[in-house]
């Protein structure tokens, strides 16, 4: 059973059940103790091991289910003798056909119709084609053919040549049933490999599907294939998630106002009781403060819908956060993501200042007058865009006052670094005012530079 | 501990619902695990499904002392753990320097002096001036008790990490004096609504346990075992609006401590059946939104015929 467990812990990291090794101790402590008996039980102690989050608890369930499902083999039933004429002549037995078939397992089983004999046959068998290793829906017949041959149904194919060649009636007879019983064995053999693919291997398709679409390049010609995009707003979501999560803890900051009694008698014992070294309690600061800057222009269009998504996914997780969107002109957009589902937010946006001429000094310009004073020394601040800005003015100078203004400027440029500064691009005149700017066409890149910037230039 | 209340799963059960319990399997088995496997548990769901309960309950059926503790935003371990009695520490000090000129008089010098000095004794980080908080307390609990960690996804990152070598040790350092190990380990709750995700080690350590919102059966039967002189007829027709209400879309449904306090007032209110007028003057029981109440009341009879409708 050691190793029904160990598939078993793998049919549920493939269901996106995180099972560590602990835990998978913890399984097999559990089950030492309870056994194998009561179905039930079983499946609850497991789930109280394995499972830890409502969302796993029903992943769990569902996993369970598919992999203990063990449906008994319907095997049908030899006819009864006719009534009344003559008695059909005896059916053969296994031993009148050779020595060889008199050892056959499967045949016995079949002709026996003990389904479960047969069922654990198909287990073994199993386990020697390694059925349970099975990754992609191409490999179902080859492997489905491997159990077979497994089971020894080549052996069962020569005794029913063998039986039919056999005098009498007797042998057309065992024939007869054993080539029923092989037509059922192999259905069966279909749909338990069948049954192991929606297992181990189900859930493997869609997450090379992600994987390849987290390396794809977002400024790809024609963007965004509208197939995928469903799925790219939900790995970017769950991007966000992520990163909001692991940035939204809370930091330490010391406040002057609470004394902490504690450490400050502790301190004072030094000094016979006289409180030298006043020590305060630390307040805990919530959350980072970022402003990004989306370019929605038409030299990004490609990228845009992209920039758009995160933009809204990060302003779902981060608290303090402000978007801004230009392509001529920059308005603040916190309030267009907050009231409407991504798609239709994003739609708008667009709607009101997407796909226009690109100037960066004029953006730039229109966030110095209106947002400066949102600028302080614990803002991040992000652009996103190419920095293509049709030969206008770049206005280096409010950039500078920004990079002067806020804790760290970011870049995050859809071009690959090649690019920058040819045409109009004037991405390296901003560069000495960026903290950090790097190139960023697919989502893989996005987590990690965003997950960088979190990690070394948001306020601790 | 009383070993006969934890032989089997359904012994849990019977106990359980011995102290007034109605414990679905599920809930069972992950507590006999938890004994059995000497593991903490972490208990999640939603507000009033009955998690600390299940900790109160588990204490009174293994009669094992109950140690609770209540995590909010700002505990820490001289909260949660031990600290130190400074009051005394510095009486201690006081009386230490009195007494040192006596004891000290006579040495012939600066040598000796400090050689008795150390031989003294250190006294002044010792048991005695410890104050022991909740985790203490539960690790010297010799004979072992039921130990709540109440709200865990209140209290910080912080104070989650530290906890770590309580749950998987049973044991926590003092850096003054070392190493305190519980001899009985404790049986350890830890519940959670969910108001953060928490850390994944703090996951790994524990066996966990969702209680879901119960089906209609299990629920009658908590019903009936709280509040023990209800008519049938009213807990059928009770718990069947209440599961009906859960199908809409509130901002807060109905949990099972408000079937029960509902229950309770129904009772006060002599009623032996539902009836339209009896469900609205009672409604502030079961819903603690106002726009609850105003989506709920015009559908109250309606609601009120599919709950008689339901088996």
């Amino acid at each position: 059973m050691q190793h029904q467990m160990e598939d078993f812990i793998r049919a549920l990291r493939a269901a996106d059940v995180r099972v560590s090794p602990v835990e998978s101790i913890d399984a097999h402590e559990a089950v030492a103790r309870i056994g194998y008996a009561d179905r039930e039980l079983l499946k609850d102690a497991l789930c109280a091991t394995l499972a830890k989050s409502e969302d796993e608890v029903r992943r769990f369930d569902r996993a369970f289910d598919a992999f203990f499902a063990r449906d008994p083999f319907d095997f049908a039933t030899p006819p009864p003798p006719p009534e009344g004429g003559e008695a059909a002549p005896p059916e053969a037995k296994l031993e009148d056909v050779s020595e060889e078939a008199a050892g056959s397992e499967l045949a016995q089983i079949i002709l026996a119709g003990d389904s479960t004999a047969l069922s654990q046959a198909m287990e073994k068998a199993a386990q020697a084609a390694q059925v349970s290793e099975i990754r992609l829906s191409t490999q179902r017949s080859r492997l489905t053919r491997r159990l077979l041959d497994e089971m020894g149904v080549a052996e069962i194919e020569k005794i029913i040549s063998q039986a039919r060649r056999l005098e009498g009636e007797g042998g057309a007879a065992l024939a007869d049933r054993l080539e029923a019983g092989r037509k059922i064995v192999a259905a069966e053999a279909q749909r338990y490999v069948q049954r192991q693919h929606d297992l181990y291997a189900a859930e493997s398709g869609r997450q090379l599907r992600e994987e390849l679409l987290a390396r794809k390049a977002l400024n790809a010609e024609g963007g965004i294939d509208p197939v995928d995009l469903q799925v790219m707003q939900a790995l970017v979501r769950k991007m966000a998630k992520r990163l909001a999560d692991r940035y939204s803890r809370r930091r330490n900051r010391a406040r002057r106002g609470h004394l902490d009694v504690r450490r400050t008698l502790r301190q004072s014992m030094a000094y016979g009781g006289v409180p030298f070294n006043v020590v305060w309690k630390t307040e805990r600061v919530d959350k980072p403060k970022i402003i990004a800057i989306c370019d929605v222009s038409k030299s990004v269009a490609a990228a845009a819908q992209f920039l758009l998504t995160f933009l809204y996914s990060l302003n779902e997780v981060v608290d303090r956060m402000d978007a801004y969107a230009f392509s001529g002109r920059m308005i603040p957009v916190n309030q267009i993501l907050d009231e409407h589902g991504v798609d239709k937010a994003i739609l708008e946006v667009l709607k009101l200042i997407g796909f226009q001429q690109t100037d960066y000094g004029r953006a730039l310009q229109d966030f110095a007058e209106n947002h400066l004073d949102k600028l302080d020394r614990h803002t991040t601040v992000i652009f996103l865009g190419d920095a293509r800005s049709n030969y206008a003015d770049p206005r280096l100078d409010i950039m500078r006052t920004i990079h002067e203004r806020s804790r760290s400027v970011i870049w995050l440029n859809p071009e690959p670094e090649s690019y920058w500064n040819q045409g109009d691009s004037v991405m390296n005149r901003y560069l000495p005012f960026c903290h950090l700017a790097k190139t960023c066409n697919t989502l893989d890149q996005l987590e990690r530079i965003i997950e960088d910037v979190l990690r070394q230039y948001v306020p601790h | 501990m009383d070993s006969d209340a934890f032989a089997s799963v359904d012994a849990v059960v019977q106990g359980l619902a011995s102290v007034g319990y109605i414990a679905s399997r599920r809930i069972a088995t992950a507590l006999y695990m938890s004994v059995h496997l000497q593991k903490p548990i972490l208990v999640e769901g939603v507000a009033g499904v009955g998690k600390t309960e299940l900790a109160l309950s588990t204490a009174t059926l293994l009669d094992l002392p109950l140690i609770r503790m209540q995590c909010y935003e700002g505990l820490d371990e001289s909260k949660a753990l031990y600290e130190w009695k400074y009051g005394k520490q510095l009486l201690y000090t006081q009386i230490l320097k009195d007494r040192m000129g006596a004891e000290l008089a006579d040495a012939a010098g600066m040598d000796e002096a400090m050689e008795r000095l150390h031989g003294m004794g250190d006294m002044f980080f010792s048991e005695p001036f410890l104050e022991p908080r909740p985790l203490m307390k539960a690790l010297r609990e010799d004979d072992g008790c039921v130990l709540l960690i109440d709200e865990i996804d209140k209290s910080d990152e912080a104070f989650e990490a530290f906890l770590l070598e309580v749950l998987s040790a049973y044991q926590a350092s003092v850096p003054e004096l070392g190493v305190i190990k519980a001899k009985t380990p404790p049986i350890v709750f830890l519940t959670s609504n969910n108001v953060r995700d928490l850390g994944d080690a703090l996951k790994r350590r524990c066996l966990h346990l969702h209680i879901p919102l119960p089906e209609a059966s299990l629920e009658r039967r908590i019903v009936a075992s709280r509040v023990p002189n209800i008519e049938e007829r009213l807990t059928h027709q009770l718990v069947g609006f209440v599961h009906a209400l859960r199908e809409m879309d509130l901002r807060k449904s109905p949990s099972i401590s408000e079937t029960v306090d509902w229950a309770r007032a129904l009772i006060l209110m002599h009623a032996d059946s539902l009836d339209a007028a009896m469900v609205r003057d009672t409604l502030n029981v079961i819903l603690k939104y106002e726009q609850d109440i105003q989506m709920v009341e015009p559908q109250v009879s309606e609601l009120l015929r599919t709950a008689q409708a339901t088996p």
